[in-house]
Order: C-alpha cells, then sequence, then structure tokens
C-alpha cells in the first residue's frame, strides 16, 4: 500500500498480544494504517475487535501485560521502543487522545479548568498557573462551552455529557496537535448530542488542520466526516478505502454488514439489521478466513485458507471473494 | 449542607443521653457489689457501717431514683465521686482526657502516614514484591496484639538499645508545663519550654507508634484498594493521555480520588484508636482515660466507670460527627438536603 510521500502517522504490522497463563493472545495482529497531516481516518469495527487497544498501543498506552510489537511512525518517529520520557512528550502535545465516556473520562476532583490548565502545564512548564487557566478558558470558548471563565471553576458533574466531551475535545486540542485519536467520541452520548461534538471535531480539524482517526463501531458516523476508512474485524484490518468508494463498493462482506446495520432514522425501520453472530473471542480465531462462521458467503476455502489483500492501491480487501458481488441473503431482511 | 449539620447536632444530646442511661443500666446489672470497694471486709459483717456507706453513696435508694439523681448531677458537670481517688469523677476525666487525646491523635497521625503510604505503595507497585511487603507490614500491625507489641518495642528500643525512653509521658524528673490544652507537648511549646516539648514528643513516639501501626493496616488495605479501583478508572488513562508521569497520576489524580473514603476511614478508626488505648495506656504508664479505666474496672469504681463510658462514648459520637461533616465537605458530588 503506497500513501502519501511524507504521512504524519504510520502504524506497520502492529500486533498487541495479552498473555494469559503464560500464554500470548494477540488482539491486535498486523494493522497497517496511514494518517497524512490534516487528513481524517476512519476506524470501524465491532465492538472489542481492537480498535482502542491498537491506538493506545500505539502511543505506548497499552495495559499492563501486554506485548506490542510492529512499528508506529509519528513525523518519521519511531514509537514502539521509544522512551517513556519522549512518549510522555509527545502524548498531549502532538498527539492526544480522548475517549468514549466523557464523564469517566475527566477527574471527578478537579476542576474542568484544573484539568485543561494542566495539560497545558505539562508540556510548559514555565507558564505561570493563572495564564493556564486563562488558556483552559480560551480553549473552552473554542468548543463554543458558554460562559467559559465561570465554567472553569466548576467540577465535571456540573456538565452535561455533551459538555463534558467538549471539554475533553479541549483539553486534547490545548497544546495545538499535529494528531488527534478519538476513541469513539459519541457513543456515550445522547444521538441529538452526537452531531453537535461531531461538528466541533470537524470544525476544529478543519481549522487546526488536525491529522484526525475517528474511531466508531458505527460506519454511519464515518459518510460526510473521514476521508478514509479502514475496517477492522478481529484486530485486523480487513478492508481500506476512501469513504465514497467504501460506501459504494464496499469489497468485504463484514464491511456489506456494517453498512447494513447503520441506523438509518429516515427510514426507520421496525428492526435494525445486524450481523449474526459475534466476534471471535480472544485467542478462539476460526481457521481460515477468521470471519467464516458468520458469513453468509463463505466457502470451503474460506475455512481452510487465510483471504490475501487485494484489490486496487487505494481500496484493498481481504476476502477471497472481494467485490463479487454479494449473495442476495447479505441485504438486510 | 448547613441543615445536614444542624440536624446532627440537635440529634447529639439525644444520643448522648442514650450513652448515659445505658452506661448507668449496664453498670447497675452487674454481678459485682460496689459495697465492697467501699467498705473493708473486716466492717462488712457490721450493719451499722454497712447502712451508713449505702446512705453515704445513695445505695440505699432505688435504681430510678439514682438515675434521676445521677443525670440531675451529670447536668451539672457533677459525675460523683470516684471509690478509690476520693476525687469528683469530672476532674479525674478532665485531668486524663487530654493524655489520652494526645496519644490518640499522635497515634491517628502516624497510622494515616503509615497506611496511606503503604497502601499507595502496594496499589503503585501491584502484584511485585514491594506490594507484598508493604501488605505484610501493614497486616503485622494490625495482627499483633498491641500489649505484645508495646512490651515487645518497648524492650527492644528502650531497656536493650535505649534509644527510645521508657513509659510516661516525659520523663519522671520533669515536671508537666501548666496545663492549658492537656497536651503536654502543645502546654511545653506554649511555655516556651523546647527541651519539655522534645522530651514530651520523645515519650510519644513508641506509644503512638505502636497504637498507629495497629490501624495502618486498616488504612493501607482500603486505600490500596481504592487506589487499585481508581488507576482502572478512565481519566487516568485520559492523564496519560496528557502526557502525566506516573507520579503525577498517582499522587495528584487516584490518591485525590481516594481522599474522601481514607478519611472516613481514618475518622470511624478513632473508636478502635479508644479501644486500643486502654491496652496501650496501661503498658506505657500513660495517665489517661484507659488506664484510669482499667483501674477502675478493677476496684469496682462504678462512678468512674459510668463517667468512663460516658465521656468514651460523647468522644466517639463527636468523632463520627466530624467525620460525616468532612465527608460532606470534602465531596464536591454529595448534596444533603
Ligand atoms: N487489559 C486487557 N487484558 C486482556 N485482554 C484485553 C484487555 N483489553 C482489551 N482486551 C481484549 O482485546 C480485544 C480488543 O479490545 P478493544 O480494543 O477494547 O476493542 P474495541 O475498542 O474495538 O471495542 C478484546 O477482545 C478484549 O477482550
Ligand atoms: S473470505 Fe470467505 S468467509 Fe471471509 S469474508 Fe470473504 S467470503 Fe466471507
Ligand atoms: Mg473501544
Amino acid at each position: 500500500m503506497s500513501a502519501s510521500p511524507a504521512p504524519l502517522f504510520e502504524v506497520r504490522d502492529l500486533r498487541v498480544a495479552f498473555g494469559r497463563h503464560g500464554q500470548f493472545h494477540e488482539a491486535v495482529r498486523g494493522v497497517s494504517l496511514t494518517v497524512a497531516p490534516g487528513e481524517v481516518l476512519g476506524i470501524v469495527g465491532e465492538s472489542g475487535s481492537g480498535k482502542s487497544v491498537a491506538m493506545l498501543a500505539a502511543l505506548g498506552l497499552n495495559p499492563e501485560g501486554s506485548r506490542v510489537t510492529g512499528s508506529v511512525r509519528f513525523k518519521g518517529q519511531e514509537l514502539v521502543g521509544m522512551s517513556r520520557r519522549d512518549l510522555r512528550k509527545l502524548r498531549g502535545s502532538r498527539v492526544a487522545m480522548i475517549f468514549q465516556d466523557p464523564l469517566s473520562s475527566l477527574n471527578p476532583v478537579m476542576t474542568v479548568g484544573a484539568q485543561i490548565a494542566e495539560s497545558v502545564l505539562l508540556h510548559n512548564p514555565g507558564l505561570p498557573r493563572r495564564a493556564a487557566m486563562e488558556r483552559a478558558a480560551e480553549l473552552l470558548a473554542l468548543v463554543a462551552i458558554p460562559q467559559p471563565d465561570r465554567r472553569i471553576n466548576q467540577y465535571p458533574h456540573e456538565f452535561s455529557g455533551g459538555m463534558r466531551q467538549r471539554v475533553m475535545i479541549a483539553m486534547a486540542v490545548a497544546n495545538d496537535p499535529d494528531l488527534l485519536i478519538a476513541d469513539e467520541p459519541t457513543t456515550a452520548l445522547d444521538v441529538t448530542v452526537q452531531a453537535q461534538i461531531m461538528q466541533v471535531l470537524a470544525d476544529l480539524q478543519h481549522r487546526l488542520n488536525l491529522g484526525l482517526i475517528l474511531i466508531t463501531h458505527d460506519l454511519g458516523v464515518l459518510a460526510g466526516h473521514a476521508d478514509r476508512v479502514a475496517v477492522i474485524y478481529a484486530g485486523q484490518v480487513v478492508e481500506q478505502a476512501p469513504v465514497d468508494d467504501l460506501f459504494a463498493q464496499p469489497g468485504h462482506p463484514y464491511t456489506r454488514g456494517l453498512i447494513a446495520s447503520i441506523p438509518n432514522m429516515a427510514v426507520e425501520k421496525e428492526r435494525l439489521f445486524s450481523i449474526e453472530g459475534t466476534p471471535p473471542a480472544l485467542g478462539r480465531l476460526p481457521s481460515g478466513c477468521p470471519f467464516n462462521p458468520r458469513c453468509s458467503q463463505a466457502r470451503d476455502i474460506c475455512r481452510s485458507a487465510v483471504p490475501p489483500v487485494s484489490g486496487p492501491a487505494q481500496h484493498r480487501a481481504a476476502c477471497h471473494f472481494a467485490f463479487e458481488a454479494p449473495a442476495t441473503t447479505d441485504s438486510p431482511a | 449542607m448547613t441543615r445536614y449539620i444542624l440536624r446532627r447536632l440537635f440529634a447529639m444530646p439525644f444520643l448522648v443521653l442514650g450513652i448515659v442511661t445505658l452506661a448507668f443500666l449496664l453498670t447497675s446489672v452487674t454481678k459485682g457489689d460496689p459495697l465492697t470497694a467501699i467498705v473493708s471486709d473486716r466492717q462488712m459483717n457490721n450493719p451499722e457501717v454497712v447502712a451508713a456507706a449505702k446512705a453515704r453513696w445513695g445505695l440505699d435508694r432505688s435504681l430510678p431514683e439514682r438515675y434521676v439523681i445521677y443525670v440531675g448531677n451529670l447536668l451539672q458537670g457533677d459525675m460523683g465521686t470516684s471509690f478509690i481517688t476520693r476525687r469528683p469523677v469530672a476532674q479525674d476525666v478532665l485531668y486524663r482526657l487530654p493524655a489520652t487525646m494526645e496519644l490518640v491523635t499522635a497515634a491517628m497521625i502516624v497510622g494515616s502516614v503509615m497506611g496511606i503510604s503503604l497502601g499507595v505503595l502496594a496499589a503503585a507497585f501491584r502484584n511485585t514484591p514491594i506490594d507484598h511487603a508493604a501488605r505484610f507490614f501493614a497486616l503485622f500491625g494490625s495482627s499483633i496484639p498491641v500489649f505484645w507489641l508495646g512490651l515487645a518495642l518497648l524492650y527492644v528500643f528502650s531497656v536493650q538499645w535505649g534509644v527510645l525512653p521508657g513509659p510516661g509521658r516525659v520523663d519522671p524528673r520533669a515536671a508537666l508545663p501548666p496545663m492549658v490544652t492537656g497536651f503536654v507537648t502543645i502546654d511545653a511549646l506554649i511555655a516556651l519550654d523546647f527541651p519539655l516539648f522534645l522530651d514530651a514528643l520523645w515519650h510519644l513516639i513508641l506509644p503512638a507508634f505502636v497504637l498507629g501501626w495497629a490501624v495502618a493496616g486498616t488504612i493501607s488495605r482500603l486505600v490500596r484498594a481504592n487506589m487499585l479501583e481508581v488507576l482502572g478508572r478512565e481519566f487516568t488513562l485520559t492523564a496519560r493521555a496528557k502526557g502525566a508521569g506516573e507520579f503525577r497520576v498517582i499522587v495528584r489524580h487516584a490518591l485525590r480520588n481516594t481522599l474522601v473514603p481514607t478519611l472516613t476511614v481514618i475518622g470511624y478508626s478513632f473508636a478502635y484508636l479508644l479501644t486500643g488505648a486502654v491496652l496501650t495506656e496501661t503498658i506505657f504508664s500513660w495517665p489517661g482515660m484507659g488506664s484510669y479505666a482499667v483501674e477502675a474496672a478493677r476496684g469496682l469504681d462504678f462512678p468512674a466507670i459510668i463517667g468512663v463510658t460516658i465521656v468514651g462514648g460523647v468522644v466517639f459520637l463527636f468523632t463520627n460527627l466530624i467525620t460525616d461533616v468532612a465527608y460532606v465537605i470534602a465531596n464536591p458530588r454529595v448534596r444533603l438536603g
């Protein structure tokens, strides 16, 4: 896969394994991705497919007892194996991350202003505290929180869910990063608020020319927001394409399933389509294509041989029958 | 919040009356005959002496009568006269309570510092030898009986090595400072007597450590569990994602979030410290409520026993009140009507 000449963020064959009873099982099994400066990459996959683990590991935030191999380059610098100190300098300044649940992501006993100011101070040690608090108020204004001067002195429980996520975003962009990783930023929010938060993210991404990795389990979120999409299944990228191509011509049966299960509010279907079955548990991969037990198009070869990656350079899919017309049973009933 | 505090304060008199009643009743139903404490064995066969003693101490009256008289006197600050010291119980208590409070306060500081440090250390290095060592050290203090620990440490540090002083609040040759607070350390400072202050502090170390170690185990266990829970919460990940180092994550973010439950367990450990003080004071010849209680119980000194019970109960009530109020103040999320 050839990327633009100078990618901002380049992940190659990233693997993350968890040890259990002396045995390691891979939750991320060779993920490769690139993000160009100012580009929005969507990462989509069901819950448990390894999206969070992959991105946390890329920043050296993988949980204790996990093993990370592969390569993660940020502006050419290798992050896998980088010293804790150098990683800390990057985190929160050049690369920022926000999480799914904005309530549990904020420290309940610190004021919102103090938490944003901490972000600023960690990377500007000489700055007076008062200046950091002023910056915090500016940042709240940047994410369209009214009365920022009053709000900085309040605690997270005094904010609504959407407002908390705005606070998280403000904290993340405090030091004008080059890359923001947003891990399911709208999943925990009400539908009406989701759109507002996406708008805030899109605005900032545009204004600050952020490289943005937008993680979601809902492909619908990515339409209109992502430039490219990587579909993850069982710890692997099974399809990667520009967003329009992906919707117009999904190559992988799993992607087609995800598209079919996008909640469509205009139509208000009575029953939402969902892909049958569940993703394989850690260490319990089927032989052949990892998706074969759930795939309506599976044939014999799918149970014996791991499918190769195929397709044009900008649109790749890992399926023996990628880009073949889907069987009728695959569409929503 | 003010209403909550007022409501709690309003309930106090009733709770105190409950304690008084209970202390009074419990003492009356015990088998021991207080007469044996007042009248010598030989005189016991002399009906006149016995009758006079009964009349003198009010033992000839019925229980309800005695109760009403006692409560009436108590309202005027009169707790009766000790059979043994022949001094007003209130006066004895006034002299001895500060000694206990000084010991218990020092023990609480030692216990909290030890408990919190050990708990944080154990959580930060969970499942490593440091964790095991910290947990063992904490567990040791809370499982070894106070009297055994007290005697052993007294023997090693005072008798064998001579690095710490023997029993007592100050050097036996030294005079106590003029009583202001009743805390010898503080009173010595007020009197600007620094050698005496150091001497008092020096005497406080061992008993405070023995008593404090016992509660450090409970505190550290709670702190460790809370720290592990908080370290697993997402905002610690946010802190790391911001570029915070491990020390900052543990102290600034995690520890601060465990402060409220820690404060509570420290407050409630007061009751344990009060009971533990009884044995500690006896071993360290500490002239406090604990040793007073032991002497009173041994001598069937009923007025003193009731007095000690009431004062202990009231102290306990107040520390719980303070703990609960502190909890409300320290926790920005609690809203009480
Ligand atoms: N700390 C951990 N220990 C063991 N397994 C883990 C741990 N964290 C995540 N996993 C496993 O890794 C897989 C991927 O998890 P995750 O990346 O959180 O999924 P996603 O973010 O796509 O919903 C899951 O199967 C999960 O069980
Ligand atoms: S390789 Fe076979 S089982 Fe796997 S997705 Fe393609 S058709 Fe389905
Ligand atoms: Mg996730």
